[in-house]
């Protein structure tokens, strides 16, 4: 049923494992940003609804993982709640503050479309557990670009209030979004081979989604891309506090089972 | 004194796992939901169930991987292994037709067929579980658990869940 992988180099293959991580990272990240709303979101609605989107991100992490530990048998779990912030490799933009409701469905949009269209692009990777996981999670993800491409527009659109605080989150998201198309050292190698997506493409592909989308349609005026970006182990001082809550309870109990 | 087992055979393992619920909607079972991929059965009598999950990130998970050992060992295999496969993903396509209609009995509409590919904005037609009216509206894209969404009918006015379509 599942197709062998093809073989990597041993170069190639560190160079998978930074992605997956990194992969990973983003995910578990902001899945806990999302869950920082479970029980404070404006309507009940949202409020499962967002923590639908944070469950799905976290079991999106756990495929990355998964093919990690096929690779070098490390375990997910220690990995999400065992690593510090100088470990971590998470993008600056998922690490910012939850913000506000307009902040987060925004941050939430941006990412579910570049999710959604990485996917899309790595269901041909010739690395056939990757293709696998991304077949899988590309039938989730969809789900989430709907629901949050909705919300965009009607803050955007929505009473001089609403309008204003999605411009901000606009403003103050934009700098940081170009992160998520950077490549981790040993990609270019590794999209060569067929193995991951070319990022400038789904950049390109996301670009003419979202830019006419958010300008066209919700009326934001678009702010100046951010400056060149930091690597992956540039972080927000907000992300080293985020790990010491997540990761609280497996460090205290770390031998506790499965209930 | 207990009889000895007969030998297994495939077709009783598909029957005792006709028995395993869903573990969160009990009315439809795990083979039902299209969940249990294959059965073998090795040397020795030994066992492997394989399944494929739903939803990456659902937490009945492990029940349902632990319900399916059970359910395997009470037939008295002598060893059980259940490998979880991606390939080729779930779909709610594979949702058995007598178990759409329990679906439907137990309120929740079942899913519309699903759509691979393009990325879409618009949601699928859903029909009411009680009174099959079209005009229902969506009131939550995400509900108690990953696979549904919530709704409301405009004709009798009842809230209802229904499936995802993926």
């Amino acid at each position: 049923m599942t197709a062998p992988a093809p073989t990597l180099t041993e170069i190639q293959q560190a160079a998978l494992i930074r992605k997956l991580t990194a992969l990973a990272d983003d995910e578990i990240i902001l899945a806990q940003r999302g869950g920082e709303w479970t029980g404070h979101a404006p309507i009940l609605e949202e409020d499962i609804a967002l923590a639908n989107i944070a469950q799905d991100e976290l079991g999106h992490a756990g495929l990355y993982l998964e093919l990690r530990r096929a690779l070098d048998g490390t375990d997910p779990d220690a990995l999400a709640f065992t690593r510090s912030a100088e470990d971590y490799t998470s993008a600056r933009f998922v690490e910012l503050p939850k913000g506000d409701w307009a902040f987060t469905m925004l941050r939430q949009y941006l990412y579910d479309a570049y999710e959604a269209l990485w996917l899309d692009a790595a269901r041909q990777s010739v690395y056939a557990p990757l293709a696998e996981v991304a077949n899988k999670a590309f039938r989730e993800e969809r789900f989430h670009l709907q629901h949050t491409a909705l919300w965009v527009e009607r803050l955007a659109l929505g009473t001089p209030e609403s309008t204003r605080r999605t411009q901000d989150a606009l403003n103050a998201l934009w700098p940081y979004v170009g992160q998520l198309f950077q490549p981790v050292e040993g990609e270019a190698e590794l999209t060569a081979a067929g193995v991951l997506p070319d990022l400038s493409a789904v950049k390109a592909r996301w670009d003419g989604l979202v830019v006419p989308h958010l300008s066209v349609q919700c009326g934001l005026s678009l702010p100046p891309a951010g400056a060149e970006q930091p690597g992956r182990d540039t972080h927000t001082e907000h992300l080293a506090p985020l790990l010491d809550e997540m990761q609280r309870v497996y460090r205290a109990h770390p031998d506790a089972e499965l209930w | 004194m207990t009889a000895p087992h007969p030998p297994l055979t495939p077709q009783a393992v598909w029957a005792a796992l006709d028995t395993v619920p869903d573990p969160e909607i009990p009315v439809v079972s795990v083979t039902d939901m299209g969940m249990v991929r294959d059965v073998q059965i090795g040397e020795g009598g030994a066992v492997t169930v394989t399944f494929t999950p739903t939803f990456s990130g659902c937490p009945a998970l492990h029940v349902i991987r632990d319900s399916i050992g059970q359910a395997v060992r009470d037939l008295g295999a002598s060893a059980v292994e259940v490998r979880s496969t991606l390939t080729p993903p779930w779909t709610t396509d594979w949702i058995k037709d007598d178990a759409r209609e329990r679906l439907r009995q137990y309120g929740i509409a079942p899913p519309a067929p699903a759509e691979d590919g393009l990325i879409q904005l618009q949601a699928d037609a859903t029909r009411c579980p009680r009174c099959g009216s079209f005009d229902v509206r969506m009131t939550g894209s995400f509900g108690p658990t990953l696979c549904k969404r919530l709704y409301v009918c405009d004709a009798c006015k009842e809230p209802f869940e229904g499936f995802k379509s993926v």
